[in-house]
């Protein structure tokens, strides 16, 4: 019980801190050319989310947590959504209709450029932040938490440490 | 030759549900739905469906994970109780006239493997797909869809994820706030 605190064992750490960097670069290559490969916001989120999960399964929860931690986790998901909704609103104050694609469309050498397609990107990136870190804080909470039964009652209790004050 | 490998994997995902619905223990019940994910993300490839099968593949991984490590932890839950008898009339009827219906609308369906937006011309889908790099400048019309055409899907979308966070987060919140002394 208290080995699996601390994580798994070597070979599986070792793995993961040469992997976990090209697991986000794929996730970010994902939510970065979504719109010109298969893809987009929310696989590239998931891979994001399945990234700080194997941190997490591999070196133990503390290790996570001191990366990348709860509060943080919440305000990059608040962050994602007011992006996106920042992203739609624009369009009235440019056009004047919601969610319209105000930037410019086009590269100027043709189609298939990474600088293309407006809005389109923007969007994906802030999905992809928010998808990500929304996916990881639901992973912290349903393992942070866990029921006990006693005298056939079940009780909640959370096996993070309880925060000073 | 498609149409039988999708066959071969249905009657897995079908053989797979009905193990994870008899099966007493929590865990095998997981192992046992994992081909309904991963195989539905095999034929959604077969289909020509690259963005649905990334998804689908992505998405079983990590609810995989999340139902292994964060629900089922350290105890073995089994499921002892007999199965509601008058649930089980009641599903069945369910998945009777759902089958009626759903009989008579597939009659509607063009064949297997003719798309289904060239039974109308002036479908949206025409647009999307004749008009769609054209009007967006994005390459991949799957995304051009769910972010220009359709932005208020998506945004309706994260909507509903955030605030399943927020009511996980309220649930699951073990410590309450605590009262202000002066109250």
């Amino acid at each position: 019980m208290n080995n699996e605190e601390k994580g798994m064992s070597l070979i599986v750490k070792t793995v993961t801190r040469w992997l976990k960097g090209f697991i986000f670069l794929f996730g970010a290559y994902i939510v970065v050319f979504g719109h010109l490969s298969p893809g987009g916001g929310f696989p590239g989120g998931v891979v994001f989310a399945a990234t700080f999960i194997l941190i997490t399964l591999a070196f133990g929860r503390e290790y996570a947590l001191k990366k990348i931690g709860k509060i943080l986790a919440s305000e990059l998901d608040s962050l994602g959504a007011l992006l996106f909704l920042i992203i739609a609103t624009l369009g009235i104050y440019f056009t004047g209709i919601f969610f319209s694609n105000f930037i410019e469309k086009f590269h100027p050498t043709g189609n298939f450029k990474l600088f293309s397609s407006g809005t389109i990107p923007l969007c994906n990136i802030s999905i992809g932040i928010k998808v990500g870190a929304s996916l990881f804080m639901i992973f912290i909470i349903l393992s942070i938490v866990r029921v006990v039964f006693e005298d056939g009652k079940g009780k909640l209790i959370t096996t993070e440490k309880k925060r000073e004050k | 030759m498609i149409e039988i490998i999708i066959g071969i994997l249905l009657t897995f995902m079908i053989i797979g549900s009905i193990i994870c619905l008899e099966t007493k223990d929590l865990l095998s019940a997981i192992i046992a739905i994992v081909p309904v994910g991963y195989f539905s993300g095999i034929i959604f490839l077969l289909l020509g469906a690259p963005d649905i099968a990334i998804t689908q593949m992505v998405v079983e991984v990590l609810s995989l994970i999340i139902l292994i490590r964060a629900t089922i932890r350290r105890d073995l839950t089994t499921i002892e109780e007999e199965r509601d008898f008058f649930g089980l009339i009641t599903t069945f009827a369910f998945i009777f006239v759902f089958f009626i219906f759903a009989m008579e609308a597939l009659r509607y369906l063009p064949p297997f493997g003719s798309p289904a937006f060239t039974l109308n011309q002036n479908a949206p889908s025409n647009r999307y797909l004749l008009n769609g790099l054209k009007e967006t400048g994005a390459a991949n019309i799957v995304n051009s869809v769910i972010l220009d055409y359709r932005g208020y899907d998506t945004l309706g979308e994260a909507t509903i994820l955030f605030t399943s966070i927020l009511g996980a987060l309220a649930i699951l919140r073990v410590y309450a706030r605590k009262r202000k002394k002066n109250e």
